[in-house]
C-alpha cells in the first residue's frame, strides 16, 4: 500500500431525510491497496463508500455534508461533474448486474458504448485485457458474443469487475461483492482483490470479518455511523485500541 | 385429540375436523373449483359463438373481390377497400403520434420526475383519462383538430383523435414495462459513468422494450376498433376512392360496418358480417405480433 492519500475525507456527514446515517467521519484512504470497511449491518458502510463516488446524492431524498476530497479535489466542488467522477471511480455492487440486454463483450464494453467514448479499433484489446484483469478471460473467451446473463452467479460478478475496470478507474469500490456467491467463487473473487492491489486502489464493503482479514490492508469499523477505528488490518484483530473493536472481532455482538 | 400416536398434519383429524365436517370442506372445495373453470368456459364460449356466427353470416362474401373492391348501392358488389386502406392509414398515422409522445411521457415520469404530490396527481389523471368515453374525444377532436387547428374532416385529424385517445394507455403500458427494469441495473450504469439519459437509452429502453412494444401494439389495436370518435370528427360513411394525403376525407372498417348494419336491405347483414370477420381477423393478427414479439424480446432479455 502506498503512501499516497488518494481519498481524503474530514467531517462527512451523510443520511436520508430525517434519518443521519454518519456522523462526522474522517478517514483516510490510501492509494493503491485495500481498504476494508467492516461493522453490523445498518452502521453506515455503504452509504459511506456511496458517498465517494457520489452515488449516495442519487437517492431522492438522500443528503450528505462535508470534506470528500480524491488527490487533493473536493468531489463536491463547483466544476465537479458527478458522472465524470464515476469514471474514475469505479462500483461494483452486491448482486452480480450485468446488462441482460448485452453479451458477455457488449457487458465489458458497456462503460465505453454507453457514454460514446467506443474506440472500435481498440474494443478488442479493451475486452480482453479487462477480462484478464479479472481473470475471467480463458472462461468465456470462445463465448464472448453469448448473453453476460449466461454465466454462473460468481462469473457473472468478475464480468461486473471487468466491465468497471475497462473504463479505466483509478478507484474500485466494492460494496459486500461476494455476499451473494458461494465460497468457491468468493475465494476467487478475493484472489483477484489481491491481484488488483497492484495497480488500484480498492475500497471493500465487507460483512465478512474473515474475509476484510485476508484481503484487506487496512480495515476501519463503522459503528451506527460512527467511525470507531481505522488501522493496519493486523492490528485491528490482534490489538484494536478500542474495546468496541475488540468486542466484534471478536464476536461479541454484530 | 385422538389417542393416535402421530395424527398426520394437514388431515381433518389432526385439525379437529369431524368426518362429516370433512366432507363438506371437500364438497365446497369441488364446487368453487367447478364455478371457477365455468367463469373461464362460458365466457369463452359465447365469444366461439359470436364469432363463428358471424363468420359463417358473412361467409358468401368473404372473397378476394369484396376486400378490394368499393362500396356500392348493390350489396353483392360492395367491398371494402377505402374502410381497409382508412384504417391501415389511421392506425400508422396513430402509432406514429401516439407511440414516440407515450414513451417519452412515461420516460420522463419514471425515470426523471422526482416522485411526490404532483407525480401522483399526474398518474392518477392519466388513468383517469384512460376512462373517458372515447365519443368525448371526439367531440375534443372535432373541435380542435378540425375546426380550430383547420385540419377539417381529414385523415389527419382522425389520427390525432385516435392518438389522444390511446395516448394514456401507451403512457401507463410503457410506465408499468420501465417499472420492471430493476434498480440495479440502473445503478450500474450510474456507477460507469453514464448520464441519466445514456442509461435510459442503454439498458433501461431495450429491457423494457417488449413490454413497451407489447403495450403499444394493444393501445393501437384499439384505436383500429373505435368507431364514435371518427363518426364525431367526421368520417364519411360512403366513400368510392382510396385516401391520396393527410388531408383526405376518409372511412374505416368499424364504420363500414356501421353504415351497412343500418342499411334497410338485407343483404348488407351479409356484408357486414364479411366486414367484421375482417376487423377481427386483423385485430387478432396484431395482438398475436404483439404476443410473438414479447416472447422473442423476453428470451433475449433472460
Amino acid at each position: 500500500m502506498s503512501t499516497e492519500v488518494a481519498f481524503s475525507v474530514r467531517g462527512l456527514d451523510a443520511g436520508f431525510g430525517d434519518n443521519e446515517v454518519l456522523h462526522g467521519i474522517d478517514l483516510d484512504i490510501f492509494e493503491r491497496g485495500v481498504t476494508a470497511v467492516i461493522g453490523p449491518s445498518g452502521c453506515g458502510k455503504s452509504t459511506f463508500i456511496r458517498c465517494l463516488n457520489r452515488m449516495h446524492e442519487q437517492i431522492p431524498i438522500a443528503w450528505s455534508r462535508g470534506d470528500v476530497r480524491l488527490d487533493g479535489a473536493d468531489v463536491h466542488g463547483p466544476d465537479v461533474d458527478p458522472v465524470l467522477l464515476r469514471r474514475r471511480v469505479g462500483m461494483v455492487f452486491q448482486k452480480p448486474n450485468p446488462f441482460p440486454t448485452m453479451s458477455i463483450r457488449g457487458n465489458v464494453l458497456a462503460g465505453l458504448t454507453l457514454t460514446g467514448r467506443l474506440d472500435r479499433s481498440r474494443a478488442d484489446e479493451t475486452v480482453e485485457r479487462s477480462l484478464m484483469q479479472a481473470a475471467l478471460w480463458d472462461e468465456v473467451k470462445d463465448r464472448l458474443d453469448e448473453p453476460g446473463g449466461s454465466l454462473s452467479g460468481g462469473q457473472q460478478q468478475r464480468l461486473c469487475i471487468a466491465r468497471s475496470l475497462a473504463v479505466e478507474p483509478d478507484v474500485l469500490l466494492m460494496d459486500e461483492p461476494c455476499s451473494a456467491l458461494d465460497p468457491i467463487a468468493t475465494a476467487r473473487i478475493e484472489d483477484l482483490m489481491y491481484a488488483l492491489r497492484e495497480s488500484y486502489t480498492l475500497v471493500i464493503v465487507t460483512h465478512s470479518m474473515q474475509q476484510a482479514a485476508r484481503v484487506s490492508d487496512r480495515t476501519a469499523f463503522f459503528l451506527m455511523g460512527d467511525l470507531v477505528e481505522v488501522d493496519e488490518t493486523s492490528s485491528i484483530f490482534t490489538a484494536p485500541s478500542d474495546q468496541r473493536t475488540e468486542d466484534y472481532v471478536t464476536g461479541k455482538f454484530g | 385429540m385422538t389417542a393416535g400416536p402421530h395424527p398426520m398434519p394437514g388431515t381433518g383429524e389432526a385439525a379437529g375436523l369431524s368426518p362429516a365436517l370433512r366432507r363438506r370442506s371437500v364438497l365446497y372445495e369441488r364446487l368453487f373449483a367447478w364455478a371457477c373453470l365455468a367463469a373461464v368456459v362460458l365466457p369463452l364460449l359465447l365469444l366461439a359463438v359470436l364469432v363463428a356466427s358471424v363468420f359463417i353470416a358473412g361467409l358468401e362474401r368473404l372473397e378476394w373481390s369484396f376486400l378490394t373492391g368499393f362500396p356500392s348501392r348493390k350489396w353483392e358488389k360492395a367491398g371494402i377497400l377505402p374502410a381497409l386502406v382508412g384504417s391501415g392509414g389511421l392506425v400508422v398515422l396513430t402509432a406514429c403520434m401516439a407511440l414516440p409522445v407515450g414513451v417519452a411521457a412515461a420516460v420522463y415520469l419514471e425515470e426523471y420526475s422526482r416522485p411526490g404530490r404532483v407525480s401522483r396527481l399526474i398518474e392518477l389523471n392519466i388513468a383517469n383519462l384512460a376512462g373517458v368515453p372515447s365519443v368525448i374525444y371526439g367531440l375534443l377532436g372535432l373541435e380542435v383538430f378540425v375546426r380550430v387547428v383547420g385540419m377539417g374532416r381529414s385523415i389527419l385529424a382522425g389520427a390525432c383523435t385516435l392518438a389522444l385517445l390511446v395516448l394514456p394507455i401507451v403512457i401507463m403500458a410503457s410506465r408499468e414495462a420501465l417499472r420492471t427494469v430493476p434498480d440495479t441495473l440502473r445503478e450500474a450504469a450510474t456507477g460507469l459513468g453514464a448520464t441519466r439519459w445514456q442509461t435510459v437509452r442503454g439498458v433501461v429502453l431495450p429491457m423494457a422494450l417488449p413490454g413497451v412494444l407489447t403495450g403499444s401494439i394493444l393501445a393501437v389495436s384499439r384505436a383500429m376498433g373505435e368507431t364514435a370518435p371518427l363518426i364525431v370528427v367526421g368520417a364519411l360513411t360512403y366513400v368510392t376512392f382510396l385516401p391520396d394525403g393527410l388531408d383526405s376525407p376518409f372511412t374505416a372498417l368499424p364504420i363500414q360496418i356501421f353504415t351497412w348494419v343500418s342499411r334497410p336491405q338485407r343483404g348488407f347483414l351479409i356484408d357486414a358480417a364479411a366486414g367484421i370477420t375482417v376487423l377481427l381477423g386483423l385485430l387478432l393478427v396484431i395482438n398475436l405480433t404483439a404476443i410473438l414479439l414479447r416472447d422473442r424480446l423476453q428470451r433475449r432479455n433472460s
